[in-house]
C-alpha cells in the first residue's frame, strides 16, 4: 500500500467546522497511523460525521488543516479522493438499483471496463454472501445487507483509507459481528481504516487506538489500555429486591470495593466501578463484593459485570454524560 | 427497549449466506486501479444509471407519453376550427410548436428529481469519487435528453396520425428533433440549478411553474404574434422558445432557417454557460 513518508494516514491540525451558531467540529487534532483502525469514538451530535466528511473531501473546513497520505484535502481534494472510500451513516448506494447494478456502476467510474467491472461485481457479490441478493433493488434488502453492500462498494478498488462511519448502528448483532469480520479483513490487507462508532465495544473490538470526541473535541486518545486505565477496568451492575436495603447495600460496595458508587434511576439498582487495571482484577474484587452482601443480609437478584459503557467514560472524562441537555447538535 | 425492534423483518442476518474471508483477502490484493475516467465515460455511466432508473420504475415514462398526447389532442381540436378553419390544417402550424412547448415543459421534471435525489446517501459517494465533477450532472440531463426524445416521436405518431405531413421530409424532422433534445439539454441546467438550490421538491415544482408556464405560453407556439400588443411583441419575438419552435417549425417544413436556428443555438449555449458553473458551485457545496 502507498503509505506516506511520515507513517500517517491522516493528520489533522485545529480542524473547525461551524454551522451557523454551532460549533461542530471545533479543533480536533487527529494523527492516524497507516495500515490499523482508528476508532473515533463519541455520542450522537459530537461531530464525527462531520470530522469525516471534512477529511473525505465533502465538506471545507472553516479553519484548520487536514492531510490524507500527505495530501491536503482542500487544495488535493482529487489526490485524496483517489486514495479513499466512503462508507455513510447512511446507505451510500443507489437504494432504486440492484445490487449487481450499483457494483457496476461504481466500478465504471472507477474506471473499469464493462467487462471488468461486471467481472469485480460478481466477485465481490460472492464474498459478501450477496449473490442470491445480485438482482434484487437495494430498497428491498435489510440492513445488514445494505451494510454488506455499502462496504463492497467502498473496496470495490481497495482504498488506501476507508472511512466507516457508525457502520453497525442499527444492526442486529449477527450482522454487526460480520461487519466486524469484513473490518479485520480490509485492515489485514493493509487498508487503514477510520471507523467512527457510539459503542466502546466496538472500537475494543476494531480499533488500535482510539479518540473520544465529545462537542467538536478530542477529549482523550490513546490505545485501548490507555484509554480503559484511565476509566477503570468495569462496572458493578446490581439488582436488589428490595429498594429498602439499596443504601445498605450502596455502603458495603463503598466499603469493599473502595470504589465510587452509583445510584440509577431504577430505585432497585446501583452501579459500582471496579478495578483500575485488567479485568482479571475486577471479577476478583465484584466475587469479593457479591460476598459481603450476602452476609450483610441484602438480596441481590441479578448481578453483571460489564465494560465500563460509554457512558461511563464520558462520565469519567467530562463529567458530563453523553444525553447533555443542551448544545446538543446532530451532524 | 421498543416492542419494533423485536419485529422479525424480511429478510434477517441470519438467512445471509456468510462472508468469505478468504475471497475477500483475495479480492483486496487482486484489485489494481485503472487510469481514472474520461469525462465524456463517467457522464455516459451516470447517463446509464438515469436508464437503470427507468428500467425500475418504467411509470416514470408517463410524463413523456401520456402527457405529449393529450397536448396534441387537446390543442389541435380546441384551437384548430376558430384559428385555421379545421383541426387539419391548424395542425401543420401547432405541431411543431406544440412538440417544443411539451418537450420544455418536460425538462422541469430533472430539477424534481436532482432535488429528491441529492439528499440521499449515494451522493456522498459520488462526490468522494475522483471523476470530472460535472459527470453527475451531465448524467442526469443525457439520461432526459433520451426521455425528450421518446416525447417528440410519440408526439410525432400521433401529428402524422391527425394528418400533419411535414414537407421537410424525414431529414427535416430529424433535424428539427435534434435542435429540439440539444436546446432542452441545455435548457435543462436552470432546472438542476433551482433543485440543487430550493429546499424541497414542491418548492422545485412551483418555482418551475412560475418560470415555465409564461415562457411557453408567451411565445408563437399557438399562434402568430402579429395580433398581440406591442409590448408583448417585444416580449414574444425575442423569447428564446419563439426562435426555438421557429426553427424547429422552419425544419420540419424543409425551410433550414439559418437565423433562427443560429438564434436557438446561441441561447443554448447562453443557459450552459450561465446556469452549468451555477449548479456546480452549488453542488460543490451541498
Amino acid at each position: 500500500m502507498s503509505q506516506h513518508t511520515s507513517g500517517l494516514a491522516i493528520e489533522t491540525a485545529g480542524l473547525v467546522k461551524t454551522f451557523g451558531e454551532t460549533r461542530a467540529v471545533a479543533g480536533v487534532d487527529l494523527a492516524v497511523p497507516a495500515g490499523t483502525v482508528y476508532g473515533v469514538l463519541g455520542p450522537n451530535g459530537a461531530g464525527k460525521t462531520t470530522t469525516v466528511k471534512m477529511l473525505a473531501t465533502l465538506l471545507r473546513p472553516d479553519a484548520g488543516e487536514a492531510h490524507v497520505f500527505g495530501h491536503d484535502v482542500v487544495r488535493e481534494a482529487d489526490e485524496v479522493r483517489s486514495r479513499v472510500s466512503l462508507t455513510g451513516q447512511y446507505a451510500s448506494v443507489d437504494e432504486d438499483l440492484t445490487g449487481t447494478e450499483n457494483l457496476v456502476l461504481l466500478g465504471r467510474l472507477l474506471g473499469h471496463g464493462r467487462t471488468a467491472a461486471r467481472m469485480r461485481s460478481g466477485q465481490l457479490l460472492e464474498a459478501f454472501g450477496l449473490a442470491e441478493a445480485a438482482g434484487k433493488q437495494v430498497k428491498h434488502y435489510s440492513g445488514g445487507m445494505r451494510r454488506r453492500i455499502d462496504i463492497a462498494a467502498s473496496i470495490l478498488n481497495t482504498p488506501d483509507l476507508l472511512f466507516l462511519d457508525e457502520p453497525t448502528t442499527g444492526l442486529d448483532p449477527r450482522s454487526r459481528n460480520q461487519v466486524w469480520d469484513i473490518v479485520r479483513a480490509v485492515v489485514t490487507q493493509g487498508t487503514t481504516v477510520l471507523l467512527t462508532t457510539q459503542y466502546l465495544d466496538e472500537a475494543d473490538q476494531l480499533a488500535s487506538r482510539i479518540a473520544v470526541i465529545d462537542r467538536g473535541r478530542v477529549i482523550a486518545e490513546g490505545t485501548k489500555g490507555e484509554l480503559k486505565a484511565s476509566v477503570g477496568a468495569g462496572s458493578v451492575h446490581l439488582r436488589l429486591r428490595d429498594a429498602e436495603q439499596r443504601p445498605e447495600a450502596a455502603e458495603v460496595l463503598r466499603r469493599t470495593l473502595d470504589a465510587q458508587v452509583q445510584l440509577e434511576p431504577d430505585p432497585v439498582t446501583l452501579t459500582a466501578r471496579v478495578g483500575t487495571a485488567t479485568s482479571g482484577i475486577a471479577a476478583e474484587q465484584a466475587a469479593r463484593a457479591l460476598g459481603e452482601l450476602a452476609r450483610s443480609g441484602v438480596t441481590v437478584d441479578n448481578f453483571s459485570l460489564g465494560q465500563p459503557s460509554l457512558d461511563e467514560v464520558f462520565l469519567a472524562l467530562t463529567g458530563h454524560d453523553t444525553q447533555s441537555p443542551k448544545d446538543e447538535v446532530t451532524a | 427497549m421498543s416492542a419494533s425492534s423485536f419485529a422479525p423483518t424480511e429478510a434477517q442476518g441470519q438467512d445471509l449466506a456468510p462472508v468469505s474471508a478468504e475471497s475477500l483477502a483475495a479480492l483486496l490484493v487482486g484489485g489494481e486501479r485503472p487510469p481514472r475516467p474520461s469525462a465524456w465515460s463517467a457522464s455516459l455511466t451516470f447517463g446509464w444509471r438515469a436508464i437503470l432508473k427507468i428500467k425500475h420504475v418504467p411509470e416514470q415514462l408517463f410524463d413523456v407519453t401520456a402527457f405529449p398526447i393529450m397536448m396534441v389532442l387537446m390543442y389541435t381540436y380546441l384551437f384548430g376550427g376558430a384559428l385555421a378553419g379545421s383541426p387539419k390544417e391548424y395542425i401543420q402550424f401547432l405541431l411543431p410548436g406544440i412538440l417544443v412547448m411539451s418537450v420544455v415543459m418536460i425538462t422541469m421534471y430533472t430539477g424534481v428529481s436532482v432535488n429528491t435525489d441529492i439528499g440521499k446517501g449515494v451522493f456522498d459517494r459520488f462526490r468522494t469519487l475522483p471523476i470530472w465533477r460535472p459527470s453527475v450532472m451531465v448524467g442526469y440531463l443525457l439520461g432526459d435528453a433520451l426521455r425528450y426524445t421518446i416525447a417528440s416521436v410519440v408526439m410525432l405518431t400521433v401529428g402524422v396520425v391527425l394528418g400533419y405531413r411535414p414537407d421537410g421530409g424525414f431529414g427535416g424532422v430529424l433535424a428539427g428533433i435534434a435542435l429540439l433534445v440539444l436546446f432542452s439539454f441545455a435548457f435543462s441546467w436552470i432546472w438542476t440549478m433551482f433543485g440543487l438550490l430550493l429546499r424541497t421538491e414542491k418548492s422545485v415544482m412551483g418555482v418551475s411553474m412560475m418560470v415555465i408556464f409564461p415562457l411557453t405560453f408567451l411565445s408563437n407556439v399557438f399562434v402568430d404574434p402579429k395580433t398581440m400588443p406591442g409590448w408583448l411583441q417585444a416580449f414574444v419575438n425575442n423569447s428564446p422558445i419563439t426562435h426555438l419552435s421557429s426553427a424547429v417549425r422552419g425544419l420540419m417544413a424543409g425551410d433550414w432557417p439559418a437565423g433562427e436556428v443560429a438564434w436557438s443555438l446561441g441561447w443554448a449555449g447562453l443557459f450552459v454557460l450561465v446556469f452549468g458553473p451555477v449548479t456546480m458551485r452549488l453542488y460543490n457545496r451541498k
